[in-house]
């Protein structure tokens, strides 16, 4: 949920790749012009990528800002606006080298200073800001030349290194003077970014248009326009009418409704596995589940195939940990539990749960096993997922009730409070692996995010060894033996990673799918000139 | 002389009529916005909620740094006060979002458009009820009036955003004819003014069908029954016995009688309309308050629905005044009571 805000500051991150062509080059030559008609279900608010914490305004942001560093298509980092950087004294101390002579969209030259002043700006206490966190972490930080950023640390942190992404380059020279919580520069800024602002007009649409003195050169596309269509089945008719040309669908859009002649000649389909999985959870302070053999009963009387065919129609993976599969810190090796209700029900007898009275309902103390699974309201995935569970679990003699609430009272009244038997939920997952506020021991307070009250000392050590080091090998080591542990202790079932299915109009080309999935590139994909649609109007 | 005396005993009494009613309406105000602000402030769920829930990055110094910014961190009767004080200067206080902008500022800029569609679509909501109540009224359970009932009727049960769904895939997708969404084209800067205009007209037209046509059945039932009550009273016998043409019976004497009420009941269905707006507006992606307050009220945006509830009582509570008063000035009955 709140994860796939980070995720997305990311994702919009681009990077230069120069496309393959096809074989037939004449007719796809890379020409400038066209535009390209996104569709949004959310207005951005604030286009200051430090203010904002909606993704609707990181997705138009992430066009006009670029960061020290930033994911590559395949998840590793590497430099955007700085050229290289070492990371000295044990990972206490981090310098970057910034690239020369990139400019901000009005001309002035971007600096360290810039980036020492995004960073004075999101620790400053006045500044309203989501993401101080990982910032508040940094000792000192200093720029001792223009083209040289230095930070400090008290203590080796590896998600620092992400963290100098898009959130604190901000340009001094027009911000220096205003006051970052209300300035207009919200709704039209300046960035170093491959688009620069054009025109926001209110509840409907926001024009980027093309930046000629992009540093890795100029994109192709004339223009990036958002358009603000609130209602799902409105923005797929819109696609229809080829009112749109970026959307992403749902399993059922993907797989029933995008299958006419019309949709595969004009339009593109593409399927990678998202950042984030859908999770049954179990209270372990419950005393049924703090019986580890419960927990692997319950894996084992679920069939996960069937789940991801029933409520994604087959677009999605099944999840054995909390990382995607394919990327350095996913452990394909775990326990696997796959579906065999035979060894659910010894494994129930075996904590002592037997049907002593023949109702099909298993039974201990002359207490029978029921419990409610909370789920929010409005999610019809999960209400599918919490659904599919309790039919399994019937099977083994299970009663299974299921109750769907409302976001907020969800969270403050029965997460919050530890209120609940088991939830079916989900995560976005970060690109960095740190997952310490998830399963680390101590972060079992109100609001924090182990609300499961999952403990177990050698995760805890592994937690704090990977966030200590910058040691990729190192770190792998420590994830993958997090990832053994999670799938023998099983405080959730990790269930199901949904796939993003975005569709993209045919007549762009240079498209290429990667484990970040297709947007990072956006700054060479192009139109050939005989397919322009939208011609330039000024 | 005697006529002028008249006239100022009608004048004093409508003035204390006025008074009397506009101190009710000053007081029921203050009890919208006090019952109001409490409730929202009793929902489970704060505005700090969409930022912090779940996020791990939002320790508990942040999200303090964020209420006290807020003023949340003052107990909820304080809270009221402070925004009754700055409401007494027409300040309604930012939005919690994260633009932070001055809540009337981001309903200034959505209220010309949900204005526009409500009033035109009232106009002919009480145009076209009016005629088909006449009509039946007039030709009671002959065929036509059995077709209109039945066609209002279907306007009535069917679910706005189904309809609107319906006409979208139809008219927009397989004839092409009509914008699916929207309120302008992409490529609205570059057309000439009749072309801006026909443009706009064209998307405003879903929008407007789908609210009148599901608007229809209950002013049109209602004029109906007063229309076929006044038909039966005697003066309509008398005017037909004086030999009045049948057309000048019922718009002249019938009509005038009839319509009355349904003033009122107009007045009375401007919050609904608002409401209403809530749908279509996000089906449509129209750019009007009911969308913003739909999202407002999501992310528990404490200013921007305050803010919105304002607006909407006092549009409401100006419709029944509006409404009171011209019944009043219409009907010597009603002003006599009131002495």
């Amino acid at each position: 949920m709140h994860f796939y805000h980070r995720l997305c500051i990311f994702c919009f991150i681009f990077l230069l790749n120069l496309p393959a062509y096809g074989q037939d080059t004449s007719r796809l030559t890379p020409s400038y012009g066209d535009k390209i008609i996104i569709g949004a279900s959310a207005e951005a608010s604030n286009l200051i990528p430090l203010a904002s914490s909606d993704s609707a305004s990181h997705e138009v942001s992430g066009f006009i800002f670029n960061g020290l560093v930033k994911y590559d298509k395949d998840l590793t980092l590497i430099g955007d606006l700085a050229q290289s950087w070492e990371i000295n004294n044990d990972g206490l101390e981090i310098i970057f080298h910034l690239k020369k002579g990139i400019k901000w969209h009005d001309g002035v030259e971007f600096t360290s200073d810039d980036v020492l002043f995004g960073y004075k700006k999101i620790i400053d206490e006045k500044t309203l800001s989501a993401y101080k966190e990982d910032y508040l972490q940094a000792k000192k930080a200093e720029a001792p030349d223009k083209y040289t950023f230095k930070v400090t640390y008290d203590k080796p942190f590896a998600p620092a290194l992400a963290s100098w992404g898009s959130l604190v380059v901000l340009p001094k020279h027009i911000l220096e003077k205003e006051d970052i919580n209300k300035t207009t520069f919200a709704r039209k800024p300046i960035g170093t970014g491959a688009f620069k602002f054009k025109e926001w007009v209110p509840g409907q649409k926001i024009i980027l248009s093309a930046n000629p003195d992009y540093f890795e050169g100029r994109p192709y596309l004339d223009s990036v326009v958002f358009r603000i269509i609130p209602d799902a089945t409105t923005m797929f008719l819109e696609l229809k009418t080829q009112g749109l040309d970026w959307l992403g669908l749902s399993p059922l859009q993907y797989e029933k409704q995008t299958q006419s002649e019309f949709f595969k000649k004009n339009y593109k389909k593409f399927r990678y596995p998202s950042f984030s999985y859908t999770y049954l959870g179990f209270n372990l302070k419950h005393p049924w589940f703090s019986d580890k053999r419960i927990r692997q009963a319950i894996a084992y009387a679920l069939d996960k195939e069937e789940i991801v065919k029933g409520t994604l129609l087959g677009m999605g993976s099944i999840s054995t940990g909390p990382y995607v599969p394919n990327t350095w810190p996913y452990n394909p090796n775990v326990k696997k539990y796959g579906y065999n209700p035979q060894k659910a029900k010894e494994l129930l007898k075996e904590a002592g749960w037997q049907d002593s009275d023949g109702d099909g309902i298993l039974d201990k103390d002359g207490k029978k096993f029921e419990f409610t699974i909370l789920t929010n309201m409005g999610n019809t995935t999960r209400m599918k997922t919490a659904t599919i569970i309790q039919y399994r679990l019937k099977e083994i003699g299970i009663k299974v009730n299921i109750r769907s609430l409302e976001w907020s009272a969800f969270i403050n009244w029965f997460i919050d409070k530890k209120r609940f038997e088991a939830v079916v939920l989900g995560w976005s997952i970060g690109l960095d692996p740190d997952q310490y506020d998830i399963w680390h021991s101590t972060k079992t307070k109100e609001k924090e995010l182990n609300f499961v009250s999952f403990k177990n000392q050698e995760v805890d050590d592994l937690l704090e060894k990977g966030r200590r080091t910058f040691d990729i090998e190192k770190r792998k080591w420590a994830y993958y033996r997090i990832q053994e542990i999670l799938a023998e202790e099983l405080p959730y079932i990790f269930l199901y990673a949904p796939d993003n299915l975005p569709i993209v109009n045919a007549r762009f080309k240079g498209i290429e799918p990667a484990p970040i999935g297709i947007g990072y590139n956006i700054e060479k994909w192009y139109v050939p000139k005989r397919l322009h649609k939208y011609t330039l109007e000024e | 002389m005697l006529r002028d005396t008249y006239n100022v005993i009608l004048n004093i009494t409508m003035l204390t009529y006025l008074s009397k009613k506009s101190l009710e309406l000053l007081i029921t105000f203050f009890g919208i916005t006090l019952v109001s602000f409490f409730l929202i402030n009793l929902a489970p769920g704060k505005p700090t909620d969409v930022l912090s829930d779940l996020n791990p990055k939002m320790t508990p110094e942040i999200r303090a740094i964020y209420e006290k910014h807020w003023g949340l961190d003052k107990p909820v009767h304080v809270r009221y006060f402070v925004w009754l004080k700055n409401f007494s200067k027409f300040d309604f206080g930012n939005s919690f979002s994260s633009d932070s902008r001055p809540a009337w500022d981001k309903i200034k800029e959505r209220l010309p458009i949900t204005i526009l569609i409500n009033s035109i679509s009232m106009f002919l909501i009480f145009i076209i009820a009016l005629l088909i109540g006449i009509h039946s009224a007039v030709k009671p359970n002959s065929l036509s009036d059995k077709i209109t009932t039945t066609g209002v009727f279907i306007g009535f049960a069917m679910p706005v955003f189904w309809l609107a769904l319906i006409l979208q895939l139809i008219l927009g997708v397989w004839l092409n004819i009509l914008p699916v969404s929207g309120i302008k084209s992409l490529n609205y800067e570059n057309l000439s003014l009749m072309q801006k205009i026909s443009d706009s007209a064209r998307h405003l037209c879903l929008p407007i069908f789908v609210t009148v046509f599901g608007s229809l059945a209950g002013l049109s039932r209602y004029v109906r029954s007063t229309m076929q009550e006044a038909l039966s009273q005697e003066y309509i016998v008398t005017a037909r016995a004086k030999g009045l043409p049948e057309n000048k019976v019922i718009y002249k004497h019938a009509l005038r009688n009839a319509v009355l009420p349904v003033i009122t009941i107009i007045g009375l269905s401007i919050p609904g309309l608002i409401s209403g707006s809530v749908i279509f507006e996000t089906i449509f992606a129209i750019p009007g308050v009911g969308q913003l307050l739909y999202t407002a009220a999501i992310s528990r945006d404490v200013n921007v629905i305050m803010a919105e509830v304002v607006i909407v009582s006092i549009l409401t509570l100006f419709g029944n005044l509006l409404a009171d008063i011209g019944y009043a000035l219409a009907d010597p009955r009603i002003r006599i009571a009131q002495r």
